[in-house]
């Protein structure tokens, strides 16, 4: 594997204190994600997808934008694999280089409703940009 | 007994019903909230990748602060609940986040994850007792058929949360029964409802609350009940709005305010 890409995966794993390789790809993550059908990239896949050190295309993915950290994946895996927190790693990894945020102060009042709680914006602050 | 009360910053605005309604209910119930002095917004999610430090912050403050002041740390929103045990957690167990939370805070006496932190309706079952709530119950719920929605936050990860099985939990219906009512099992009760995907992606978050929904109404529940104000927001704007999918949705704490006739 090309130093980069071994870099790169090597600061996924440690940032998400998961290890990818105790995964035995049973697939158990991918059929408890609510956000499943709306993924590229399947929460199974990213596992062995840091495994082979593909990390671009996994910060090219649009399923960092749709995981809802509610860690089903997280409490069903029989192995003690975190793929939230391999999610939310890639994510990290992609909303700290500059100009890179998903999610913008003047995206917000377009987005708001008199109902909406600050909760939500506090997270989605905290989820989406850095 | 008093626990020092950290109410978050939805409870102080969207969400004063979960909030008002905890308060007077603990009064009645023999309970003294105070509520932590100058407490900081926790950040609403959990920082969960380990080299967050700053984002950890908020939580450490708080749960310091309720040490150095002798007491429990009692939340209610389940998303402070979440952020501010999971924390707690991180600096009883992680060497490098202690350390380095520590390194920056430098508080006169180093905080090692002493206090203990106790979501609202732990204290009402463990300290309080649900007897007790059956017993003062001055308008009971008779013949109310009401769904419980966990969501994800109060459950999981279970290791670390410890609040009740994470795949079959109970307290919430335990809840129910001590306010007189039925409680009604349904699917959905703890999956997520989108949670902050809600800001980025409306469609996604209201198929979500739809799934929770309709399987609860498929159950002829009259409500549900939540503990989350983001939860109470998304199960509101995606049923309230059609006349086929209309469901009530209450903050457990007003329920309890309301048999408890406060």
């Amino acid at each position: 594997m090309h130093q980069k890409t071994q870099l790169q995966a090597e600061t996924i794993r440690l940032i998400s204190g998961t290890n990818t390789r105790k995964c035995m790809k049973c697939g158990k993550c991918t059929a408890s994600c609510p956000a499943f059908a709306e993924m590229d990239i399947s929460p199974h896949k990213f596992v062995s997808m840091v495994e082979h050190g593909e990390i671009d295309k996994l910060m090219a993915s649009k399923s960092i934008w749709k995981c809802m950290s509610c860690f089903a994946c997280v409490e069903r895996c029989p192995r003690g694999v975190e793929p939230a927190s391999i999610i939310e790693a890639v994510r990290q990894t992609v909303i700290r280089k500059q100009n890179n945020n998903y999610l913008r102060p003047e995206n917000i009042p377009e987005l708001l409703d008199p109902k909406i709680p600050q909760q939500a914006l506090v997270s989605a602050f905290r989820k989406y940009s850095k | 007994m008093t626990f020092d009360y950290y109410p978050g910053c939805t409870l102080k605005t969207k969400a004063k019903d979960l909030d008002i309604h905890a308060r007077n209910a603990a009064l009645a119930l023999g309970i003294e909230l105070e509520e932590l002095p100058e407490w900081q917004c926790c950040g609403a999610v959990y920082p969960i990748a380990r080299d967050e430090i700053a984002t950890r912050l908020t939580s450490v403050r708080a749960l310091a602060s309720a040490r150095d002041r002798g007491r429990e740390l009692l939340t209610l929103c389940s998303a402070c609940h979440h952020v501010i045990k999971r924390v707690n957690n991180d600096i009883q167990t992680d060497d490098e986040i202690r350390n380095k939370v520590n390194n920056y805070l430098a508080p006169d006496i180093e905080y090692n994850g002493e206090t203990k932190v106790v979501h609202y309706l732990e204290m009402l079952r463990d300290t309080v007792g649900f007897d007790t709530i059956r017993e003062k119950a001055v308008k009971p719920m008779t013949g109310k058929r009401i769904g419980a929605y966990y969501g994800c936050l109060l459950l999981r990860p279970n290791n670390v949360m410890a609040f009740d099985n994470p795949e079959n939990p109970t307290i919430m219906e335990d809840f129910i029964r001590a306010l007189g009512a039925e409680p009604v099992l349904y699917p959905y009760r703890n999956e997520c409802c989108g949670g902050y995907v809600a800001m980025d992606d409306k469609n996604l978050a209201a198929q979500k609350c739809k799934n929770i929904t309709s399987s609860a109404l498929e159950r002829d529940v009259d409500m549900l009940i939540t503990a989350c104000p983001l939860c109470m927001y998304n199960l509101d704007i995606n049923t309230n709005t059609a006349e086929e999918t209309k469901l009530p949705i209450y903050y457990f704490t007003e329920l309890l305010a309301q048999v408890l006739d406060i």
